[in-house]
């Protein structure tokens, strides 16, 4: 399991920490080992001379505060405000780790995800993968080390921008059941499982073991997890059970076993063999760095001048482009990067600013793709209608990002209720604060009713929908450190806008065709009504025999079909588009908006056609 | 038309429709369009006669609602005439309750439906066994009307200077009716109101006339009922309506030369010897008489009038009746006279209308 630890839920100085160990041999297959390092959340004071002034005594205080206290006073920024939050944190975290493990190593994830309820509220949930497993001597710090994990000055596309990592659930399991996490690991069919028992030291941030030991496993290699934590198991919305099947429609080369605390297991079952392209790493680009991170670049790095600083640390800038960055922030190239001052900082700052750079990059992005996404969104949610889309890639402050989509219309869901839209950031789905997302205001802001669907201006659409909106990027904007809803960029917005357009005129297609064969549909119902009274009035005024009545309706039937507006193989051929499934989805076709008014419509038409001429000027004559 | 005849034209046309049927053809009926753009005004005759336009109504999937009610509607029309049943346009309505799908939602739509067939067959609906719900109007004065009892067959003689204050009431159907009269003329009254005053005053001894109240547009029977008398007794008609364009174009015109909506049996529910005798623009001026402004509708009908209307086109004296109007933009009733003393209509406007020839519209 690759343990990635974001650090950008934090402040600045405590990222710093993360920036020297570009030096770390990277040629190791197994990930978790080459890309961790240390780090500490809190800041401790380098050197304390010894002087009894108030304030040393408050950095001595400062000094004393446990990585527990921290994460007590933190919950809410690291996902566990609340029972139900926590359950969902914590199978999310070590979910989102298998997942990026296996693919690292190249192994079709398959993950078992199990919750048991053991009373009071206490749950013990399990996650095993078939990923490459993790050396002996690496677990306790992978599971029981706060904040230990990997982050590059580089970027890529990674699911590790949640949370704060496997560890803050270990020690949110420990500090509310006081039971250790157990681990069972294994690298590969000739080495033995290792099978330890974790605790987290909260004072000195590190791990404790409180057992050992070398074990049988049936799996040939993967990792299994196991903490005991307090936790509220809900169903519905927000829940675990719908962060399993959005995970799975998101990631349809993944098998997941996942047993509730009730009910049977589900299965879902992979729709692809296919293992996700493994996004590249880049280096920055110069318009999506601000000031701290490019002070801190400034200060690590080892080139020896800004010219081969820019040119080396940043993409897409060659030796004219820091010249031409230089020359506009009138600093000379020549400059020691570790000589540069707050002040120089920022007028680099301001000569990036002016100066034109191209795009980065865009094949560090790894989307889905449209064909994928549908696959997934087909194997999980029953419809009769799928479309997707994968926008060409776009840049916004820097940062590449590919925006895609898929819809899925009709089929059992609700009518009568908004459209249920869900979020996706690089492959994570995204639960909480639908209302702020910038996904969902550019949902809301298209007009919907020219795809054949109910708003109200600026609402979220009213239909039998889903809506998938996933982002992929090598650095996802978030609204807050919750990192639950992105950011209002103009750039993403128009993405989303132009993906769902482009899905939402296929949408409107289909409805329309829909809407056209459920006209016809009821216009032969319409006509089969009436024949009966044609053929029974020549009866009673011809005074036909009941089998000569029978036959009139056989010619009027292939009379009127010739009449229909729409042709009959016409009609044959919209009823084939519409599947086998006619009956269900003609009690779907009610449902569909303005649907309801086609009969009417087509009485009026006939209506007016029947109205007797009528003399305008006649008064009221008897 | 003969009650066989009807329903033999009944049947021929629906074995029309039949054999259409049978050979897979689309079937059609053909009915005449009835509306004022298919009437010319024919003076000798004096009456509103149909041209030669035509409306289809092919079974397509849009028709086959109306198409099955037309020959529902044949179909209980042939049954009454056969019967010698009648049913009154509502009953008819009721009756079309019994067949499902096709009844019809409301009357309107059955007398359309109804309208179409008496079209069809050129014929009134008197003929194919239905009748209206109201009655024709109200008659006082110098006339006997000879009608039959109908439990003994024998002539039974009703004599309309007997009704006292009240009147006596025009039948549905009028054909059978025989009369007898010595008075001069017959005056045709648009309200009820005014026919009141009138026979209360007993004006049809003073001018020895047979007095008709209309109450607004005159119904079929009581057109018809004014045609025979005036026909069989020789008599002048002369029509007092408001000086609107209602009382011009909607009652008065109707009763002389029909209306388009009937225009296939105009030839025998008008009245070509009628005359105008009513309030004009000009006696709202001599009489100074209180008006009332037009209103939107008021001009429209006028317009509507002098552009559509045949028999207006035809009389460049009602032409210049309208313009009149439309340029004072004014209307009067009938009671306005009343202002002048509740007599004065009988002392002086009467007398002096039909004295004076000149006053008269055609």
């Amino acid at each position: 399991m690759q343990k990635t630890l974001d650090l950008d839920n934090f402040k600045e100085e405590e990222k710093t920490e993360t920036m020297p160990e570009k030096s770390e041999n990277h040629n190791n297959l197994e990930p978790q080992e080459n890309k961790m390092e240390s780090t500490q959340t809190i800041e401790t004071p380098n050197k304390e001379p010894k002087k009894n002034t108030k304030a040393h005594e408050l950095a001595k205080k400062q000094r004393d505060i446990s990585i527990a206290e921290f994460f007590e006073k933190n919950r809410h920024l690291l996902g566990f405000d609340n029972k139900k939050k926590a359950l969902l944190t914590t199978i999310k975290e070590a979910v989102d780790n298998s997942l990026d493990a296996c693919e690292e190593a190249d192994i079709l994830p398959e993950l078992i995800v199990e919750i048991i309820d053991m009373g009071d509220d206490r749950y013990r949930v399990a996650i095993e993968d078939n990923g490459p497993g993790i050396v002996k001597a690496q677990i306790p710090k992978i599971f029981a080390k706060l904040l230990y994990g990997s982050k590059f000055h580089t970027l890529k596309q990674s699911r590790g921008q949640q949370g704060i990592g496997i560890s803050a659930s270990v020690m949110y399991g420990q500090l509310t059941t006081g039971r250790p996490a157990r681990i069972i690991s294994k690298i590969g069919p000739n080495h033995p499982a290792n099978e330890i028992e974790l605790k987290l030291d909260t004072v000195k941030n590190k791990p404790l073991i409180i057992s050992q030991k070398e074990t049988q496993w049936h799996k040939p290699h993967g990792t299994r997890i196991e903490i005991d934590l307090e936790g509220t198991y809900i169903s519905g919305r927000q829940s675990v059970d719908q962060y399993i099947q959005q995970t799975a429609i998101i990631n349809p080369h993944v098998t997941l076993i996942y047993q509730p605390p009730k009910g049977s297991q589900i299965m879902f079952v992979r729709a692809t063999e296919k293992v996700p392209r493994q996004a590249k790493e880049i280096k920055p680009h110069p318009y999506g760095v601000e000031l701290g991170r490019l002070m801190k670049m400034l200060r690590y790095t080892e080139y020896r001048t800004i010219q081969a600083f820019l040119t080396n640390e940043f993409a897409r800038v060659g030796s004219g482009t820091a010249k031409q960055i230089c020359e506009n922030g009138a600093i000379l190239p020549s400059t020691k990067p570790k000589k540069m001052t707050r002040e120089l900082a920022e007028q680099l700052m301001k000569g990036i600013k002016e100066t034109k750079i191209i795009n980065p990059p865009a094949d560090c992005i790894s989307p889905i793709g449209h064909v994928l996404l549908e696959k997934g969104l087909k194997k999980e949610v029953n419809a009769e209608f799928y479309f997707s889309a994968t926008r060409p890639p776009a840049v916004y402050r820097g940062n590449p990002f590919v925006i895609e989509a898929a819809i899925a219309y009709g089929g059992n869901m609700e009518a009568d209720k908004s459209i249920e839209i869900s979020r996706f950031a690089n492959r994570v789905p995204l639960l909480y604060q639908q209302g702020s997302c910038a996904i969902t205001k550019s949902i809301a802001k298209t007009n919907w009713r020219s795809y054949g669907l109910r708003q109200s201006n600026n609402s979220i659409p009213i239909g039998p929908c889903v809506l998938i909106i996933h982002m992929a990027s090598v650095w996802v904007p978030f609204t807050s450190e919750a990192k639950e809803a992105l950011a209002h960029y103009p750039e993403i917005m128009k993405e989303v806008r132009l993906v769902i357009q482009e899905i939402g005129r296929e949408l409107g297609k289909y409805l329309n065709k829909k809407k056209r064969l459920k006209k016809e549909l009821s216009k032969v119902d319409y006509i089969s009504k009436y024949l009966p009274h044609v053929s029974g009035a020549l009866q009673e005024i011809l005074k036909l025999e009941k089998d000569e009545k029978l036959r009139l309706e056989e010619h009027l039937k292939i009379i009127l079909e010739e009449s229909r507006s729409i042709k009959k193989d016409e009609l044959e051929e919209l009823k084939r588009d519409f599947g086998p499934k006619r009956t269900r989805q003609e009690s779907e076709l009610d449902k569909i908006e303005g649907l309801d008014d086609v009969n009417e419509e087509i009485n009026e038409d006939l209506e007016d056609d029947s109205a007797p001429a009528v003399d305008s000027t006649k008064g009221g004559e008897n | 038309m003969a009650d066989e005849k009807v329903s033999d034209s009944i049947k021929r046309v629906s074995t029309n429709i039949y054999t259409d049927i049978i050979k897979e053809k689309k079937p059609e009926i053909e009915m005449p369009l009835r509306s004022l753009s298919n009437v010319t005004y024919d003076e000798k005759e004096g009456y509103f006669k149909l041209n030669n336009k035509f409306k289809q109504r092919t079974l397509t999937a849009a028709t086959v609602k109306t198409f099955a009610q037309t020959l529902k509607m044949m179909s209980l029309s042939k049954e009454l005439v056969e019967s010698s049943d009648i049913a009154t346009k509502r009953e008819a309505y009721y009756i079309s309750k019994n067949w499902g799908d096709a009844g019809f939602k409301a009357q309107p739509e059955s007398d359309g439906v109804m309208d179409d067939v008496e079209s069809m067959f050129m014929v009134n609906r008197e003929q194919l066994g239905f009748i209206p719900e109201e009655k024709g109007g109200a008659v006082a004065g110098r006339l006997v009307v000879i009608d039959k009892d109908s439990d003994t067959g024998k002539d039974l003689r009703i004599d309309c200077t007997k009704f006292g204050s009240g009147a006596y009431s025009v039948p549905i159907s009028v054909e059978h009716l025989k009369f007898e009269t010595k008075a001069k003329f017959i005056l045709a009254i648009e309200t009820s109101g005014m026919f009141e005053r009138l026979n209360k005053h007993n004006y049809w001894k003073k001018s020895n006339c047979i007095l008709i109240s209309m109450g607004g547009v005159p119904t079929r029977a009581l057109r018809r009922f004014i045609r025979r008398l005036s026909d069989d007794q020789n008599i002048p008609v002369y029509v007092f309506t408001d000086g609107d364009p209602y009382g011009f174009l909607n009652i008065y015109r109707t009763l002389k030369v029909g209306s388009g909506n009937a225009a296939h049996i105009n030839k025998y529910f008008c009245v070509p010897r009628a005359q105008f005798i009513g309030i004009t623009t000009q006696d709202i001026l001599e009489y100074k008489l209180p008006t009332h402004p037009l209103k939107d509708v008021d001009i429209k009908r006028i317009k509507d009038g002098v552009k559509n209307d045949p028999f207006v086109k035809h009389h460049k004296q009602w032409q210049k009746a309208l313009a009149e109007m439309a340029k004072l933009k004014v209307r009067a009733e009938q009671q306005a006279l009343a202002k002048h003393g509740l007599n004065f209509v009988m002392s002086d406007y009467l007398p002096q209308k039909l004295a004076n020839q000149k006053t008269w519209l055609p």
